[in-house]
């Protein structure tokens, strides 16, 4: 028995999502007393694989099927199922990203698991049961949900837990090959298309988010925010109306109806914080609002605040970064 | 071409959330409930390829009674008939069983589905369902198109897309940009009332998870302010007193 961590890599490199859940892996199968194998999709390098010993990773399993580097679905859930019943896995562990969370539903149906997506914390194990609290109603609220049955699969909200690094130590990398045929590759993508990001830094899995609303004018202010963002080495994000009206690319609207971001710091620029916005950014760790109107919803909501004009104020937190050095 | 949309029924966007007084349900005393938005996208892209190359658009809600509005709203949008299964939506795997099985029954071509319920954001139900089926599921997709049989999606990824192209059958889920949701005119409400909402009893296993208790998101402290003219001493306290940069 073993607990089974995916593990999703880019260009070579480990995702940063997926070495919080390596982490998070290797402390259930702690609980558990049992040790975490990883098995890793995307493209990856032996070296880099090895480094997960650093999360607590015992062993990695890689099919280097050239294939297998883009994501696709029916293929994915072939792979990740074999090794499961290869690891006797009972726990799969998976980041919530647009990969984990469209492989782990397939998955459950197939290995007969119980699912729980967007959790937020470590398991609570008592015997036979299995709790985890999981992000309900877009941020608005939390649950905890018992996963019943022999079999559980967890998709761990980005950001939400740390990932931890034990220098020096190294996991054991082993090939694997779970004997895919042209028939799992039907629904691979016949193309992938790439954004820009500002400053090389993806909204999803940032760690620090500047966030323009309305009160940026047009599309023509977003410089403001970028130089921020770039000085930080933030990503930039928008509210919904700003996309609506393409100011901004539709992937960079936070919110209910747009992506949910949890970093550590989110600055809101000329953002009102209507409770649909609130929704994507409350389980922010720092909030930084700064407005024009100091009766505006979103500083009920922030733990820092500036009531003043973004033209103004933008400039002079950049340079303050810049200072800083 | 047979479309099959499903739709969820939740809590209107600007809806406070409280729970009963045990915490194990959402109460909804003086809620307002809305077709899932995601699901409007999924409905509304149905009726437009409906429009352009024919077929038929069923909604299905696993829902009890009261979500029979919201199925007559998607009816007068222009969907042409409906199918309720009677039962509360009680996990994901539920729900995907009782699709599965009415898709699998009326042999629909293209199912739709929203990227995920706003209730229990899940993104669950359309991977599960399409395992079910033995069918391709293409989720989050931001644009679809269709050709006789085969489609072309774009799927979100982070950083970026994918074009995928499957045949059908195949289950999606939607987002925007994919199209512009429409909402109800007069003459959809009028006919909305005599299109057909048929009603069947649930198949299936027993739900795989349960929710023991539901709780609030710690409250903030306050607000601390800086003012406008000295601006750059948030910068200071964001490193020496938040330490998040
Ligand atoms: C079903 C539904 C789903 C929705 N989903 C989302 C969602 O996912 N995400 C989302 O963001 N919204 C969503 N919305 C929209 C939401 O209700 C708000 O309309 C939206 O968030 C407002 O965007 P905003 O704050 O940028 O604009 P506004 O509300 O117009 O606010 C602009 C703010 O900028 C301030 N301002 C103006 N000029 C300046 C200046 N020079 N300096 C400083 N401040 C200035 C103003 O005081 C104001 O507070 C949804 C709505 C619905 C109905
Ligand atoms: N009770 C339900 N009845 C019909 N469709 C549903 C129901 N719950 C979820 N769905 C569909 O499944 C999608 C994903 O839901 P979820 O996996 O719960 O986030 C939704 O956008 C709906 O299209």
């Amino acid at each position: 028995m073993s607990v089974l961590v995916v593990v999703e890599c880019a260009d070579g490199e480990v995702k940063k999502s997926s070495l919080e859940v390596a982490s998070y892996g290797a402390e259930v199968a702690a609980m558990l007393g049992t040790t975490a194998t990883a098995i890793a999709v995307g493209e990856a390098t032996e070296a880099n694989l090895a480094t997960l010993g650093e999360q607590g990773i015992t062993k990695v399993l890689y099919d280097a099927e050239p294939r297998l580097k883009d994501f696709v679905n029916n293929a994915y859930t072939k792979l990740i199922a074999t090794a499961a019943e290869q690891e006797q896995a009972k726990v799969i562990v998976l980041a919530n990203s647009n990969i984990g969370a469209a492989v782990g539903s397939r998955l459950s149906v197939r290995l007969k698991a119980s699912l729980a997506t967007n959790v937020v914390e470590l398991p609570k194990v008592n015997g036979d049961q299995f709790v985890v609290r999981r992000g309900a109603f877009s941020g608005k609220a939390f649950s905890d949900v018992v996963l019943s049955g022999d079999r559980k699969i967890i998709a761990v909200k980005k950001n939400s837990t740390e990932a931890k690094h034990e220098a020096g130590k190294s996991a054991e990398v082993t090939s694997f090959s779970a004997q895919l045929a042209d028939a799992d590759f039907a629904d691979a993508p016949t193309q992938v298309v790439m954004q820009e990001q500002t400053g090389g830094v993806l909204l999803p899995e940032a760690e620090l988010v500047v966030s323009g609303g309305r009160g940026m004018k047009g599309p023509e202010n977003w410089s403001l925010i970028e130089d921020l963002a770039k000085a930080l080495g933030a990503a930039t994000a928008c509210s919904k109306p700003v996309s609506d009206v393409d100011w901004r690319p539709h992937h960079e609207h936070v919110g209910q109806t747009g992506i949910t971001v949890s970093p550590n710091l989110y600055i809101a620029c000329g953002i009102s914080g209507a409770i649909q916005h609130l929704a994507g950014v409350n389980s922010s760790k720092v909030i930084v609002v700064i407005n024009k109107d100091p009766e505006a919803p979103f500083f009920k909501a922030a733990d820092y605040g500036i009531v003043g004009d973004v033209f103004d104020v933008l400039p002079k937190l950049t340079a303050a970064v810049k200072e800083l050095g | 071409m047979k479309f099959l949309v499903c739709i969820s029924n939740v809590p209107d966007t600007t809806t406070k959330i409280t729970f009963t007084p045990d915490n194990k349900e959402f109460n909804k005393a003086g809620v307002q409930f809305v077709i899932n938005p995601w699901d409007e996208y999924a409905l509304t892209r149905a009726i437009e390829l409906k429009e352009a190359a024919g077929g038929t658009v069923t909604v299905l809600n696993v829902g009890e009674a009261d979500t029979e509005p919201n199925i007559r709203k998607a009816l007068a949008i222009g969907a042409d008939d409906a199918i309720r299964v009677n039962a509360a939506p009680k996990d994901a795997f539920f729900v995907a069983e009782q699709i599965a099985a009415v898709a699998k029954e009326g042999a629909y071509d293209v199912i739709l589905m929203g990227k995920e319920s706003i209730d229990y954001n899940g993104f669950q139900v359309h991977g599960m369902v399409g395992e079910m089926l033995s069918i391709p599921t293409v989720a989050p997709a931001m644009k679809l198109d269709l050709s006789g049989n085969t489609a072309t999606l774009e799927r979100e990824i982070e950083g970026g897309k994918e074009i995928v192209t499957v045949n059908t059958p195949f289950v999606a889920s939607c987002q925007q940009p994919m199209c512009e949701p429409r909402i109800p005119n007069m003459r959809g409400i009028m006919t909305a009332r005599t299109k057909p909402l048929k009603v069947i009893e649930p198949v299936g296993e027993a739900p795989r998870t349960e929710v023991t208790e539901f709780m609030l998101p710690p409250k903030k402290q306050g607000v601390k302010l800086i003012p406008a003219e000295t601006a750059g001493d948030l910068i200071k306290l964001l490193r020496n007193e938040a330490k998040v940069i």
